[in-house]
Formats: C-alpha cells, sequence, structure tokens
C-alpha cells in the first residue's frame, strides 16, 4: 500500500516537473515526419515513419529513464524530504521500490501516448498493416526502459547524479552492442582479455533483447516468445538491480 | 512502559575527508530516559549533538554503537514508526505539492481513508494556524513561518504517543511561537510525549518538565528543570529582603560574614548570603537595627546561567 502512495507521488512529482512536456516535441517530430517524408521518400513513408517514431520513443525514453532516474533518489536526499518520510513507518525498500514504480508509470505514459502518435502517423499514411508490429516493439521499448531506469537508481545510491547519468549511458551504449562483446572475446587471444569481456557481456544487461525497431518497420509482428522471454529477462534484471540499491540504500546515513 | 523513549550509551561517529579519513565523535556515550507523558526539553550550544540524537532515533543515522527504544521498541522497528511524530529542523517538503496534499499524502502513508485523511488534514492546518486560503498554495511559495506550521502539522498527523521536535519554534513570528508554545502544551494535556530540542530557552522554561544539557556529544546536566536551577553551588545561596532599614546601617554589621552582598532597595535592603549557617546572624543584625523581615529565599539561576554555565564547561 506504502509503495503504491509512494510510487503515485513520484508519478505526480514528474508531471509537475514538466517531464511529460517532451511529448509535445515527440508530436510536433510525427506530424512534420508524417506531413513531408511522403515528398522525400517515395512509397517508404509507412517504414521512415516507425523506424523515426520508435527511434524517438527510445530516445526520448532513456533520456528521462536516466535524467529523472539518477535524480530520483538523490533529490529526496538533498532537499531532506526523505527525514519526513523515513519517521514514518516507512521501509527504505518499499521507498526506493514506490520511486521506481513511479517513474515507470511516467515512462509507461510516455511510451503509450508515444505509441498512439506514430499509429495516428501511421493511419495517415496509409500504414495501418504495420500497427501490430509497432506496438510489440513499443512494448520491448518500455521493458528496456524499466532496465534502464532500475540502472540508474542503482549508481544514483552510491554516486553523484552526474557520475549516475554517464555510467548509465555507458550501460545503455554497451548494452545494444553486447553480443559484440562475445564477438570480441572469442577474437581475444589473451586468456585474460576473452574472461573480462565474457564477464561484462554477463553482468550487463543485453538490451539487444529489446531491439525490434528495424523489423517493425519491415512489417514484421515480435513472436510470443520473445516478447515472453522479454519481459521475463527485464522483470528479473529489475529485480536484481532494485534488490541491490536496496541493500546499498539501507546502509546509507542521512547527515 | 517506564520510559517513552530510553538511550542507553548511544554513540555516532562521522567520518570527515577524502583521502584520510578522520573519525569525529558527534555523539558520546549518551544515556538519557524520558517519562511519558511529559515535555522533554533537549538543550545545547550548535554542534552539541542535538539533531544527531534525534536523526539517529528517527533511525536517519545509525548509531556507531549504544541502543535506543521508543515506547519499548528498538528505533529499527519500522511500524514503532505508526506511533510517533517527527518535526525536523528546517522542514523541508516536497515543493510541488499543497499543503493540504502533502497533508494528505502523508495520512495515505499511514494508512488512513480519504475522509479520515482529509478531516485530520483541515483541522491540523487550522490548529497550526495556516489560513484555509493558503492551504491550496504550493509549498514552494511558502514562507519559512509558514514551512514551519506544516512542519509541526504533519508530525501530529497520526495522533503520536511520542512527538520529536527539532527547534520546532523556528522561523516564527512572537504570536506565531506562542500559538505553537500553546500547541505544546495542548499535547502535554492529551498525554503525548513531547521530546524537543531549542535555542529559545524561554520556551524551555515555559514548557518543559525536565531537561538534558548536551556539551560536545556528551551529556552535561539533565533532569527535573527546577531542580537543576537550584542545584549549582550558586543556588546554595539566600536572599534576605529586610524593610526599614538602610545598607550602610547594617554594612559594617555583616561584613564578618564570609561573601555576603548588601544591596539597597527602595524600601530597605536585599542581604545575600552564601551559606545557610550565617541565616541566623543576619536576621539577629536586621532585628537589632529595627529592620523587618520581608523575605527569605534561596537564589535561583536563571536557566541562561545554567545553560552558559553546562554548555561552556
Amino acid at each position: 500500500m506504502n509503495v503504491l502512495s509512494i510510487a503515485k507521488n513520484a508519478f505526480r512529482e514528474a508531471v509537475r516537473d514538466r517531464i511529460l512536456y517532451n511529448l509535445i516535441l515527440f508530436v510536433l517530430l510525427i506530424t512534420a515526419s508524417a506531413i513531408f517524408l511522403g515528398e522525400l521518400t517515395a512509397g517508404q513513408e509507412a517504414r521512415v515513419i516507425v523506424n523515426l517514431g520508435l527511434s524517438s520513443v527510445l530516445l526520448f525514453g532513456a533520456f528521462i529513464a536516466i535524467f529523472v532516474g539518477v535524480s530520483l533518489v538523490w533529490k529526496e536526499i538533498e532537499k531532506r524530504t526523505v527525514y519526513s518520510i523515513f519517521a514514518k513507518p516507512i521501509g527504505r525498500g518499499e521507498f526506493i521500490v514506490g520511486k521506481y514504480l513511479g517513474l515507470c508509470s511516467t515512462l509507461l505514459l510516455n511510451v503509450l501516448v508515444m505509441g498512439i502518435g506514430v499509429t495516428l502517423a501511421l493511419v495517415y499514411v496509409g500504414g495501418s498493416a504495420m500497427i501490430a508490429g509497432l506496438w510489440g516493439a513499443v512494448f520491448l521499448i518500455f521493458l528496456e526502459l524499466t532496465v534502464v531506469t532500475a540502472v540508474a537508481i542503482m549508481f544514483s545510491s552510491f554516486s553523484t547524479p552526474a557520475l549516475s547519468a554517464l555510467l548509465t549511458f555507458f550501460v545503455f551504449l554497451i548494452g545494444h552492442f553486447s553480443a559484440s562483446l562475445l564477438d570480441l572475446a572469442t577474437s581475444m587471444g589473451s586468456k585474460a582479455a576473452i574472461g573480462f569481456f565474457t564477464f561484462i557481456y554477463y553482468l550487463l544487461p543485453n538490451l539487444s533483447n529489446f531491439s525490434f525497431i528495424t523489423n517493425s518497420a519491415n512489417g514484421q509482428s515480435p513472436p510470443a516468445a520473445l516478447l515472453g522471454g522479454a519481459f521475463v529477462y527485464a522483470v528479473v534484471y529489475d529485480i536484481i538491480l532494485i534488490t541491490i540499491t536496496v541493500a546499498i540504500f539501507s546502509r546509507r546515513n542521512f547527515k | 512502559m517506564e520510559y517513552a523513549v530510553e538511550i542507553k550509551n548511544l554513540s555516532k561517529d562521522y567520518e570527515t575527508g577524502f583521502w584520510k579519513k578522520k573519525r569525529v565523535r558527534a555523539l558520546d556515550d549518551l544515556t538519557l530516559n524520558v517519562r511519558p507523558g511529559q515535555i522533554f526539553g533537549f538543550l545545547g550550544g550548535n554542534g552539541a549533538g542535538k539533531t544527531t540524537t534525534i536523526k539517529t532515533l528517527m533511525r536517519l543515522q545509525f548509531p556507531t554503537a549504544g541502543t535506543a527504544t521508543i515506547l519499548g521498541h528498538d528505533i529499527s522497528d519500522v511500524q514503532m514508526h505508526r506511533r510517533i511524530g517527527y518535526c525536523p529542523e528546517n522542514p523541508y517538503f516536497y515543493d510541488y505539492l499543497t499543503a493540504r496534499e502533502l497533508m494528505e499524502y502523508f495520512g495515505e502513508l499511514f494508512g488512513y481513508d480519504p475522509t479520515t485523511r482529509k478531516k485530520k488534514c483541515e483541522d491540523l492546518l487550522t490548529a497550526v494556524g495556516l489560513q484555509e486560503k493558503d492551504w491550496k498554495r504550493q509549498l514552494r511559495k511558502y514562507s519559512k513561518g509558514m514551512l514551519q506550521r506544516v512542519g509541526l502539522a504533519q508530525s501530529l498527523i497520526n495522533d503520536p504517543e511520542v512527538v520529536f521536535m527539532d527547534e520546532p519554534m523556528s522561523g516564527l513570528d512572537p504570536v506565531g511561537r506562542l500559538e505553537v508554545r500553546e500547541l505544546i502544551a495542548g499535547l502535554r494535556d492529551k498525554g503525548t510525549t513531547v521530546f524537543m530540542s531549542t535555542h529559545i530557552l524561554s520556551d524551555i522554561e515555559a514548557l518543559c518538565d525536565e531537561v538534558a544539557i548536551l556539551r560536545n556529544g556528551k551529556l552535561a546536566a539533565s533532569g527535573n528543570l527546577q531542580e537543576l536551577l537550584l542545584q549549582s553551588e550558586q543556588n546554595r545561596a539566600l536572599e534576605v529582603n529586610v524593610q526599614g532599614v538602610s545598607a550602610d546601617a547594617i554594612r559594617e554589621q555583616i561584613e564578618f560574614i564570609a561573601g555576603a552582598v548588601i544591596s539597597p532597595k527602595p524600601s530597605g535592603v536585599s542581604i545575600q548570603i552564601l551559606d545557610e549557617s550565617d541565616l541566623a546572624a543576619v536576621l539577629e543584625i536586621s532585628r537589632n537595627s529595627g529592620g523587618k523581615l520581608v523575605s527569605v529565599h534561596p537564589v535561583k539561576q536563571s536557566l541562561e546561567e545554567l545553560f552558559v554555565k553546562e554548555t561552556e564547561g
């Protein structure tokens, strides 16, 4: 119950801090694309809209997940709002989970509205056949954003927002190329290098599990096994990261 | 339950420095008990360890050593916090919320239903003197004094059995201070234990049953306020007020009494003696000089004097 109250308040905070204003920019981008792309990309409007739209959903979402995620807990400590919270019957674990779920709800609203925007643009250019694939990809993007948020919160539980943002950005970047890490490891001569890159491969989240933008632009829909596998992967990864965050946060002194 | 708050050998060290970490002891072996239903004043100069103690009790910091219980439960017991309240020093709240939203949110954290939350929120905001028109304003637009009032209101949202207040009068104007004083006195009437840290000694004198004074993280003095004021060496002094006699008339006669001080008064004199055994001699001299005894009472030092003495060592 307390987790939901904290999540609700974190969502309200994001809304009042005008986080969702990015939607306006997104709507303008998609509208402009739908109107002008027809003239530039003969017959490929739907594909370009899906590509551009989903890439924007991912980038806008990642931006929010990283920058809001790293300041989510840090801001509470800096502004000393945690003082009043922890004097109440709230466990530190409940607080972290609540804040995390609050930001995930904001991201969910964000990707839903953006998904609707891309859908409308698709309908406008006559690409309705691609809608099912589009929403499969939107779901996968949301799962990826929950992982990025969990990474951001974990780093922010022991580090400064700037460093946390940088580290999370690296994880986001490397996570998309983690398959290449294994290739790199196998091409290495030394055992130490192989061991190191294999370790990094298993340590960092494999975000390519959630990549379906190109396939969706080609009119494909993600199979149920892919969606189910990605869902389980994201949930397990999120639980591990949030557990680590709670363990670190539970030992913190607030000066 | 004998004590509402029981602190045993509580110590807290902070680490300072980046490379060469140095340990600084903020709280040193503090042992303290607070009886239920009283207003307990927690005094000390800046950096004496008052806020560290309260933060440790509120589980915002972990003690380096020692234990503490509130209402018989260890301070690490999250559920015990259902029965206590806390008003932090210079309270900071979510400034994007209105006072009403903040109170409703905190009420939600205690599991109250919407109707109860609404009533509690309205009653408490009224009790701390916030006007209804301000309830719908975001807290970022509040003055320091208004935030302090919200801080007090939120600390009482759960009808706590024990409430901790860190500088509750901070930022309040004289009228506000008086209102909050009445509010705190009202809490005692309801049987609530109040653990209050403040620099404002007149508030302590007006409200507190018992006090503790901290110096450099250590307990310098504690106990019943009136007894503490009478305890020190100076407080064994007596003041004898006599009418109908001038200071010059008796000065020579009492010169032999060590430490006696004569002060002229409009209708007589006041004689201060350090030892009770000299009282009979002073009374006899006064009578023989034609004076009339008005009063004999112990010289009570002010809380300010006690505070300065205990905090400066």
